[in-house]
């Protein structure tokens, strides 16, 4: 799951996200009003030592002006601009990972956001002990990623419109689904629903998280099921599928959005493709699984360059959220 | 003598010398009564098996759930129901085997029953995709549950896969799509739905036959969100720990029971259902028509209220910071100067 980045330190782990972002875990970032600013008593009190040494590493490690190569065209982009440019290359459009709380920057008003749920956390109901317990996991993530899990969740106002709003981060756990994932979107979509409020979901995710068992499956049927009674509601669901995306939530409530979107080149598909290449012993086409691939196969509505994605999705909600009241007319 | 597993070793040697008193008196002939020999054989079969399957591990219990012997959906169809007959195709793209489906009787009562089908040798396995299904399975699913739906016909569904189908067409036509939007459309079916995990319940290709007002599992069935090879692979490198990982996963009937993810436990006949299908049925005749009148006395409203507060129900987490404990166990160095902090915090979250 480590994608080694371009320039990788020997303390900070390899996980795209983290290298390029330029805040130290553990600080908030004060440009992001909008957002409830992270529990910091909570943070810091769990993770005292940590931040220390994380402040520390941050002088000693991150060179001045950290620049980043990008994977794709191999230019070197300055970190700063890389970050205006909400993690897309300028020069061939490669989009970075993004983390949950700059991607719900980038979409919602500001001051808008609400977030729902945020001291939600896992815990070990199974009391899983593998190569490394799940707790430990979990520790590990809380520290790396200054998130309490794989999901935000809340409502905010994109334009002019209230939604509901929840997006995933690959960087806590690989965006797996466990019932801290599931638990905060059903509630989410229980709320947009009671609300009449429209749902965007946008996903990144590895598939359902091993670590919670059955628990974890369970979770596909219980945001579907949730899902069920918000389109009975007749209210607008758009999905928005990210790099990579894959397994338990692409077959549950990442699959069944009345809009699905994604964003261009993101690796999207059910089973991965190792398992497929073993499965079959057969070559996988050119450009398998990409968005791309995705949307030449009738699997998808749209592929939204991530610059773009908030206009678009103001142009949907625009579109689907007025009422015409056409039933009215023909009855009267 | 072929299908055997290790456990089962002791029993099929016994019974081999079992046979052979009884097969070759002549051989023994010294004038010798071998009655009681028999009977002694007989009673140490039972015994050993009754110590052998009271005392199952996990792995066991998943080598058990994929015995190639084990009554797979087509002959509960012949044993526990009557007038089975077989319904075809999705309508739009192919007619997928991995998956069987059509009207059936279940006592006097008129269902529909759909299943996922393994082969039981390798000409049917191939027609049958070894039991995993391809989007079409899925979606041929949905279509005869939405025609139950249509004519007020419960639907029960047996549920024995290792998975969905891994394969590229798959993916060209949205297995994961087929899946989440039965997920969603089960939500909402007025009929009553009884699952049953007869065998393997192996993770989304399982559970998109299993939205159900009623989730039931075999004695020796499993059902996991990822193979124990799959997650041996994963968390321990190598697949070898397959036992370690079945064991992790919380897989087995009585786990699933314990953890509330299942409703009832349909216990099998001593050494597992292929030792003796028409028994296996019965039971598992007998544990559906109790929950179908259980269902049927429901008004629909109030059994899709249930069935959502039942799915809805599903998750463990907690709601407010790690307690000192926990982090004790967590952050071992600083739990003793964060426990006041994280007490003080509680509260504030709470609000």
């Amino acid at each position: 799951m480590n994608l080694a980045g371009p320039m990788p330190t020997p303390y900070i782990p390899a996980m795209a996200t983290t290298i390029f972002t330029k805040k130290p875990p553990g600080v908030t970032d004060p440009t992001e009003p909008a957002l409830n600013s992270p529990p910091t008593e909570l943070q810091t009190a769990f993770v005292k030592k940590p931040k220390l040494t994380g402040s520390k590493k941050k002088k000693r490690d991150i060179p001045e002006g950290l620049w980043t190569k990008c994977p794709k065209c191999e230019t070197m982009l300055f970190d700063k601009e890389l970050d205006a440019n909400l993690k897309v290359c300028d020069k061939c459009a490669h989009h970075f990972s993004i983390g949950a709380r700059e991607r719900i920057h980038s979409l919602v008003e500001t001051c808008s956001f609400e977030e729902m749920d945020a001291q939600m956390i896992s815990v070990d109901v199974l009391g899983f002990t593998g190569a490394a317990s799940y707790k430990d996991k979990l520790a590990s993530n809380w520290k790396k990623t200054n998130l309490k899990d794989a999901v935000i969740t809340g409502i905010g106002k994109i334009g002019p419109h209230r939604a509901g709003l929840g997006v995933m981060d690959f960087s806590f756990l690989g965006g797996s689904m466990g019932s801290v994932v599931g638990e905060k979107l059903v509630r989410l979509i229980e709320r947009s629903t009671e609300k009449n409020l429209p749902i965007i979901i946008i996903s990144t995710s590895g598939g359902a998280r091993m670590y919670e068992g059955m628990f974890s499956l369970m979770q596909m049927a219980k945001t579907c099921a949730a899902l069920a009674y918000h389109a009975r509601a007749r209210l607008p669901y758009i999905s928005v599928l990210t790099n990579p995306d894959y397994a338990g939530v692409m077959a549950s409530y990442a699959s069944v959005g009345d809009l699905i979107l994604a964003e261009p080149g993101a690796f999207i598909g059910f089973a991965g493709p190792r398992v497929i290449k073993d499965t079959t012993q057969a070559d996988l086409p050119p450009g398998f699984q990409t968005a791309e691939f995705l949307l030449d196969h009738g699997l998808i509505d749209a592929i939204v360059p991530r610059k773009e994605m908030k206009a678009r999705l103001i142009g949907y909600l625009d579109f689907l959220t007025v009422r015409q009241n056409n039933s009215a007319a023909a009855t009267a | 003598m072929k299908h055997q597993l290790d456990f089962e070793k002791p029993i099929i040697e016994l019974q081999g010398k079992l046979d052979d008193l009884r097969k070759h008196p002549e051989t023994h002939s010294m004038g010798v009564n071998f009655e009681e020999e028999i009977k002694l054989i007989e009673a140490k079969i039972e015994e050993t098996r009754r110590q052998i399957f009271s005392n199952l591990t996990p792995w066991q219990r998943v080598q058990l759930a994929r015995h190639p012997k084990r009554p797979y959906t087509l002959d509960y169809l012949r044993t526990a129901f009557t007038d089975f007959e077989e319904l075809h195709g999705d309508r739009l793209f192919a007619e997928d085997r991995a998956i069987v489906g059509g009207f059936a009787k279940l006592g006097d009562q008129r269902v529909v029953v759909l299943g996922t089908q393994k082969g039981r040798d390798t000409k049917e396995n191939i027609l049958r995709n070894f039991g995993s299904a391809h989007p079409e399975g899925y979606r041929k699913a949905l279509r005869l549950m939405r025609l139950a739906d249509k004519f007020g016909l419960p639907i029960i569904t047996l549920i024995d896969t290792a998975g969905a189908y891994p394969g590229i067409g798959a993916e060209e036509r949205h297995i994961a799509e087929a899946i989440a939007v039965n997920l969603r459309e089960m939500t909402l079916l007025d009929v009553p739905i009884i699952a049953t995990v007869i065998g393997e319940g192996g993770s989304g290709g399982a559970l998109g036959i299993g939205v159900a007002d009623r989730v039931l599992i075999m004695e020796n069935a499993y059902y996991s969100v990822i193979s124990p090879e799959g997650c041996a692979a994963i968390l321990w490198k190598e697949r070898s720990a397959a036992s370690k990982a079945a064991q992790a996963l919380k897989i087995t009937a009585k786990d699933l029971l314990h953890l509330k993810l299942v409703d009832e436990i349909v216990t099998e006949p001593l050494g597992g259902a292929h030792n003796d299908l028409t028994a296996a049925a019965a039971t598992l005749k007998q544990h559906l028509l109790k929950h179908l009148g259980e269902l049927q006395a429901l008004p629909a409203a109030e059994r899709l209220k249930q069935r959502y507060a039942k799915f809805r129900a599903h998750g463990h987490f907690l709601e407010r910071a790690p307690t000192p404990g926990e982090q004790a166990e967590t952050a071992r160095k600083s739990a003793r100067k964060s426990a006041a902090k994280s007490a003080a915090a509680i509260p504030a979250t709470a609000a």
